[in-house]
């Protein structure tokens, strides 16, 4: 058996890249992938969760967690390309530091 | 389980969806050319029905519906009424700010009503995995609702900001459940109380616990987490901004006192610093940042900052009186912002043709009706008394203050000061008589929507400044519902208030 | 002892990969030593069935696609919720059944919407 710990290393560390890319990345799908990355590291620290829970007292809910994650993330999905289209009309652009129209 | 009353139990709800449902079919089959009005009414009148079924349910037993995953108890009711007043007046404020020809307003009217299905899921559900749903339809909503002015420059990036930085926030909210989750074995706000207690991983919970305060700290904008609030509220049209500045925040404090106070009560000792250092950021930075805008827009949005930091004092005061104070701020804060963001989406319309400070000169003249309403939201902002802003700022503090919290008070105290300043700006502006040479200040005929909008956020604004007692029995009936507080009931060994009564027994 | 359970893993990994390296690498040794290298533009033309490629595959779509895109992405993730239905189906309680029934109804007036709004029609 892998313990539960490898996995919930590897989903942090899949966290922090998707947060690293967030703050570095300058293209705007390129940042929303990282979003879903991070979305994605949820989810593999819920299954990994839920395979430990269901041994210790049968209680799984982590993974019906994961089939509504996985919807929502959808549904932002099409949200976030819909803006992005949008945005991309009326500036051209899909570089971050560009849609700067207001700043602090 | 009484069939009837599980419906009961989410009816609000059921009513929102169904007017959304009702628009989204409407709109496409009536003729391009036909005004879209009557479906805001249609909206309008659904979040009344909603409003009116919410004040039903405290006839109802407090209980649990659908295996226990949303609960129906004076705190839960008391928010399904706030957010459904929101919609009420935010509806009836959209209606007053768009031209029968706006672009795909029946659209915006369904993705109101749907988000408000969210916001109120927030506050009644008790299973982490309904109140993410919800904090899903609710940001999802209101994303798209800040970029509706898609031919503008500004709206789009508003949204794509909003969105961004609204995503990140979420993902962190669900990594905390999914540590919550690991730490205790269970995703039932309720149950986590109990999981704490036996639990072998308590510091996979407490970073659980942080990751799902950054998450709200996003959605109700408290500082350091704040940076798109300026420029969302800015880009997003006006009538929208009075809408997602109040009841998604409301929402995301609601869902915040019950993980505190309902699944966190143990590990106070952790959160209250973490919210005490929020509030204070908070209140300095929004205020300090209020000071140097020009932009009207932009300073309401320093001044929802600063207001979610007073909103915070009110957390780590740890008795019925903290959540009652929060929960009475909550509406006072919603009442006068929704209120003066109507007389804004007013003059400035859907358009937002009026953006900056100078701008407004000589508002009251053009419009005395619009200036007096104007005037008192920014007194009532400020917070003087007779006004609901007021008496919202004194529970608070109060409590800040009984509870030992003195140098938290002080630090809000001295913001209010500040505040004065820049709330003070925007009435002398309105109440300067413009000079000859300046541009006519053209303000469109009040219509009988936003009459109806400013008379009753004025109205309520009045009540809870001068017969507060009412709302805040209220409030303080839907603080007691959370079980630390509960000293009536015996403690079943094992749950929540058992776990509560031994640590207050400790505590003495 | 017992056996590591990611041993027959590593085992079928390295299988796999010789598996498909060893003909690879034979039939390079095998040119190496039978058939000397003689370029020329018969040879270099692309296989003999395919057709010569034109202009750049870096073209901009158009903008209707997206839209097919998105509500095909909405749809097809939506169905995730089906599959569970389909399996619980014969222990399910009329009250779930009926939760199902809205949820599909809702997803059916979605796609009314979009028909009736003409965003699936190619404009």
């Amino acid at each position: 058996m892998v313990p539960v710990s490898y996995y919930l290393i590897l989903s942090a560390i899949l966290f922090s890249i998707g947060v690293g890319a967030f703050l570095i990345k300058r293209n705007i799908i390129t940042i929303f992938m990282s979003i879903e990355l991070m979305l994605n590291a949820v989810n593999l620290s819920f299954v990994a969760f839920a395979n430990y829970w269901n041994q210790i007292n049968h209680q799984f809910s982590g993974q019906i967690f994961v089939f509504f994650v996985m919807v929502v993330a959808a549904a932002e999905a099409a949200v976030g390309l819909a803006i992005i289209i949008a945005l991309f009309r009326t500036r051209k652009t899909l570089n971050v530091d560009q849609v700067d129209l207001m700043k602090l | 389980m009484n069939g009837s009353m599980t419906v009961l139990r989410i009816l609000p709800e059921i009513i929102f969806t169904l007017t959304g449902v009702a628009i989204m079919l409407i709109d496409p089959v009536m003729p391009k050319q036909a005004s879209r009005k009557p479906l805001g009414w249609l909206a309008a009148f659904g979040a009344l029905a909603a409003l009116i079924a919410s004040l039903y349910q405290y006839s109802l037993p407090v209980g649990t519906a659908y295996f226990g995953v949303v609960q129906t108890d004076a705190f839960s009711v008391f928010f399904h009424v706030l957010i459904s007043g929101i919609i009420l007046v935010s509806a009836l404020v959209v209606l007053d700010a768009v031209h029968p020809d706006t672009e795909s307003l029946g659209e915006l009217f369904a993705l109101m009503s749907f988000g408000a299905v969210g916001m109120l899921l927030m506050t009644s559900g008790v299973e982490l995995l309904l109140v993410f749903i919800g904090l899903e339809i609710s940001s999802i909503s209101t994303y798209i609702l800040a970029g509706f002015r898609r031919k503008t420059a500004k709206s789009p990036e508003s949204a794509l900001k909003y969105f961004l930085l609204g995503s990140f926030a979420t993902a962190f909210f669900l990594y905390g459940i999914a540590l919550t989750y690991g730490a205790t074995g269970t995703t039932r706000i309720t149950d986590i109380a109990a999981g704490l207690a036996t639990s072998h991983a308590l510091p996979i919970a407490v970073v659980g616990l942080a990751f799902i305060v950054i998450g709200l700290a996003f959605k109700v904008s408290a500082a350091p987490f704040h940076l798109w609030t300026p420029d969302v509220y800015e880009g997003a049209p006006s009538p929208i901004v009075g809408l997602m500045s109040t009841a998604p925040k409301a929402a995301a404090f609601a869902v915040l006192l019950r993980i505190a106070y309902e699944a966190f009560p143990q590990l106070q000792n952790h959160w209250m610093p973490l919210l005490w250092i929020l509030a204070a950021v908070s209140m300095t930075i929004g205020n300090l940042g209020a000071l140097r805008q020009k932009n009207v827009k932009r300073m309401l949005a320093y001044s929802s900052i600063a207001h979610a930091g007073y909103l915070l004092v009110a957390f780590t005061v740890l008795s019925t009186d903290g959540v009652a104070a929060a929960s009475f701020y909550a509406v006072a804060y919603a009442v006068m912002n929704v209120g003066i963001f109507a007389v804004i989406s007013h003059a400035g319309g859907y358009e937002d043709r009026l953006t900056l400070i100078e701008d407004y000169k000589g508002l009251a003249y053009r419009s005395p009706l619009l200036g007096g309403v104007m005037a008192f939201f920014l007194l009532s902002l400020i917070g003087i008394p007779f006004t609901g802003g007021f008496f919202g700022k004194f529970y608070v503090f109060a409590a800040a203050i009984h509870s030992g919290m003195i140098w938290l008070a002080i630090i809000g105290l001295l913001n209010s000061g500040i505040a004065v300043f820049y709330y003070l700006r925007v009435l002398t502006a309105t109440y300067t008589k413009p000079m000859d040479s300046s541009p006519v200040l053209n303000v469109p005929r009040v219509s009988a929507p936003l009459c109806l909008a400013m008379a009753l956020t004025v109205a309520v604004t009045l009540v809870l400044g001068i017969i507060p007692g009412r709302v805040l029995s209220m409030a303080r009936h839907a603080a007691e519902t959370f079980p630390v507080f509960s000293t009536q009931q015996t403690p079943v060994p094992g749950t929540a208030s058992a776990v509560m009564a031994a640590i207050n027994t400790k505590a003495r | 002892m017992p056996e590591h359970p990611w041993r027959t893993v590593i085992a079928l990994l390295i299988g796999a990969v010789a598996f498909g390296i060893t003909p690879l690498a034979l039939a390079h040794l095998w040119a190496l030593y039978f058939s000397p290298k003689k370029p020329g533009p018969e040879k270099n033309a692309i296989y003999e069935c395919g057709l010569e490629s034109k202009g750049d595959a870096w073209i901009q779509f158009d903008p209707a696609y997206y839209l097919y895109a998105i509500i095909f992405l909405i749809f097809d993730v939506e169905a995730i919720f089906l599959l569970p239905f389909a399996v619980a189906f014969t222990g399910l309680s009329m009250g779930a059944a009926i939760a199902m029934l809205v949820f599909l109804l809702l997803l059916v007036e979605g796609l009314i919407w979009a028909w009736q709004k003409g965003l699936l029609t190619w404009a």
